[in-house]
């Protein structure tokens, strides 16, 4: 046995209010409490409503170390379940995706579920008469996991502790409304493929990054700053490549990036890009805004348009793009291993340019051929390695912290503050340490 | 081309991609050239449906223009070493100087201690201009495109 489980005090103390320990990206057992805690007491994104479409349509992933299934029951509900046969354990569903018909079968001794986990059927049922079986775990099925589906994102939580979905997210969800209403009609749906970037890293160190604005400039220098050195030459009125237009903006100053702003909220959720973000200067689309506004009014469809958030993490397994309809998953392996999930939306009644703009970006970015994720990956990498050297067992979170914001719950910071990390820090005690006086 | 000819050209291509010379292999491509790694089997675009990667010539500069600054992801460097099978001439037209080629292959990155092995097929779009031999597409249909990969840094 390690040193942190079963010690709360131990685990609270790997968390200062503007510093963390070591021990958090390295240690194997604390990797494991975070799947037992974290990952279980709080609501994890699972996939998307419609990768499912019609009943039995299904799609296997993983809710912290647990293989689970999201399926469409047939009363048209999403419903994740373990992928757990209740015979001998086998994973029921092996394929990423398809559509089951109305029952799952095990491949191994044909014990049959229905799409709500329930058990239908065993071969020879009548050699379980007079045994234990009636009253065992095994009739339990595919044991559900707690399921929500917020406008077509669904999360689901393992276990029965820990805080209801709306309490849970607050406010951040409103991200998810703004990239929903981008569309005319308020629909959208995955497309595109899904593009999967294995990290050799801990997930904590992708999450942080997400609202580290104080690395664009110098990790993304060799893509961003040498796209915008390729593009300088260029006259004013060249039409401006998509690339280039997403591309550059990335080799944007400190003062662009502390101006942004920080959104943070309690359990660990924060956006940055308050104000603008990168995603700002894309060129206009004419007849997307006349849709828009004729979907929305004139108020509302200037308020989603100018809504451009550039990253909201919903901590500690999702993070979206409203502006461009992408979104990223973080699904942990190992202490030194994550898998990231990037998906692409297409806004249902918006022009095919917005999609291929979406389609564009994530492949530039999320690509595991991506020259600035190499850039990213590589430095998270450095931080795995270099955590081994003594000296200094701590990772420093100090910038622009301020003795009053553990209390203030909801605050809007300036965009270079590390205020996300440490907000992201203080989930992570609380979420490990649950129920803990 | 014969053959022969149009074999000793995609060697070429793949051993200047190995010794990193990368202006060379630049203007082996035509202007409206693209460098296509499809996510999915039969991909049939890469622009409504995401790739690894769906590059024209600026892209292609960019990460040239990359890879000789050392960013933090090439130190240590990384290096490369294509193993082609001889291509197979899915199309030939000697009359308007167009073939279509399909090599498979396996390719090995290595970076420090770690190795990356892939493998897959290589489709080519040659065309004949100005007396030279030119890609007009290549795209590099990966054996495990849709398994989730690691760093893939240098050109397949």
């Amino acid at each position: 046995m390690g040193q942190y489980r079963g010690n709360p005090a131990a685990i609270r103390g790997l968390v200062r209010e503007d510093a963390v320990h070591r021990d958090l990206y390295l240690d194997p057992e604390v990797f494991a409490l975070e799947m037992e805690e974290l990952w279980a007491k709080t609501w994890i994104y699972a996939g998307h409503a419609s990768q499912v479409p019609n009943p039995g349509d299904y799609y296997t992933c993983t809710i912290g170390a647990e293989p689970v299934v999201m399926v469409r029951h047939t009363d048209g509900s999403v419903r994740v379940l373990r992928n757990r046969c209740a015979h001998k354990g086998t994973k029921v569903v092996a394929a990423t995706c398809g559509n089951v018909g109305r029952f799952f079968r095990c491949p191994y001794h044909a014990w049959s579920y229905r799409t709500d986990g329930t058990l239908a059927a065993v071969p020879l049922r009548g050699g379980y008469d007079g045994t234990g079986f009636a009253t065992s775990e095994a009739v339990r099925g595919m044991v559900p996991v707690n399921t929500v589906d917020y406008r077509g994102f669904v999360f689901a939580k393992l276990s029965d502790e820990g805080p209801g979905f709306h309490e849970y997210f607050g406010p951040s969800l409103s991200s998810i409304d703004y990239m929903v209403e981008r569309s005319p009609s308020g629909e959208m749906a995955v497309a595109g493929g899904v593009l999967r970037y294995m990290h050799d890293c801990n997930w904590k160190l992708f999450v942080e990054n997400l609202n580290d604005t104080m690395h664009p400039m110098a990790a993304h220098a060799s893509s961003a700053g040498t796209a915008k050195t390729l593009w300088a030459d260029k006259p004013a009125d060249a039409p401006k490549p998509m690339a280039i237009e997403q591309l550059v903006p990335f080799a944007q100053g400190y003062d662009f990036f502390d101006k942004m702003g920080v959104r943070v909220l309690p359990n660990g959720h924060s956006w940055s890009g308050v104000h603008f973000s990168i995603h700002s200067s894309y060129g206009a689309v004419p007849e997307y805004e006349a849709a828009m506004i004729a979907a929305y009014g004139e108020e509302k469809a200037k308020d989603v348009l100018g809504t451009v958030r550039h990253n909201t993490v919903y901590y500690p397994s999702l993070t979206i793009k409203g502006a461009i309809q992408t979104i990223r998953v973080a699904r942990p392996l190992a202490a030194d291993r994550t898998l990231i999930e990037s998906w692409s939306f297409r806004l249902k009644d918006a022009p095919p340019l917005l999609f291929r703009r979406n389609v564009t970006y994530t492949r530039l970015i999320n690509s595991p051929m991506s020259v600035v994720g190499h850039d990213d990956l590589q430095c998270y990498r450095l931080i795995q390695e270099g955590l081994a050297a003594g000296g200094n067992e701590w990772i420093s979170l100090h910038r622009d912290y301020q003795p009053q914001e553990a209390a203030q719950g909801d605050i809007t910071a300036n965009g270079t503050s590390e205020i996300s990390m440490r907000n992201q820090y203080r989930a992570w005690a609380k979420f490990m340490t649950l129920g803990v006086p | 081309m014969t053959e022969a000819e149009i074999a000793r050209f995609l060697y070429h291509e793949a051993r200047l991609l190995d010794e990193k010379r990368w202006d060379e292999w630049y203007a082996l491509f035509t202007e409206d050239a693209l460098y296509w790694v499809p996510l999915t089997r039969g991909q049939p675009d890469g622009i409504d449906h995401t790739s690894l990667a769906y590059e024209d010539r600026l892209l292609l500069q960019l990460r040239i223009a990359r890879l000789r600054s050392l960013p933090p992801s090439q130190q240590p460097e990384s290096f490369s070493q294509h193993v082609l099978q001889a291509p197979e001439i899915e199309m030939a037209d000697d009359g308007t100087g167009a073939w279509r080629t399909r090599t498979p292959f396996c390719y090995a990155e290595s970076r420090g201690d770690a190795m990356l092995m892939l493998a897959g097929t290589a489709e080519h779009h040659l065309v004949r201009e100005a007396g030279a031999t030119k890609i007009r597409l290549k795209r590099v249909n990966l054996v495990n495109c849709d398994a989730a990969l690691p760093s893939i840094q240098l050109f397949l």
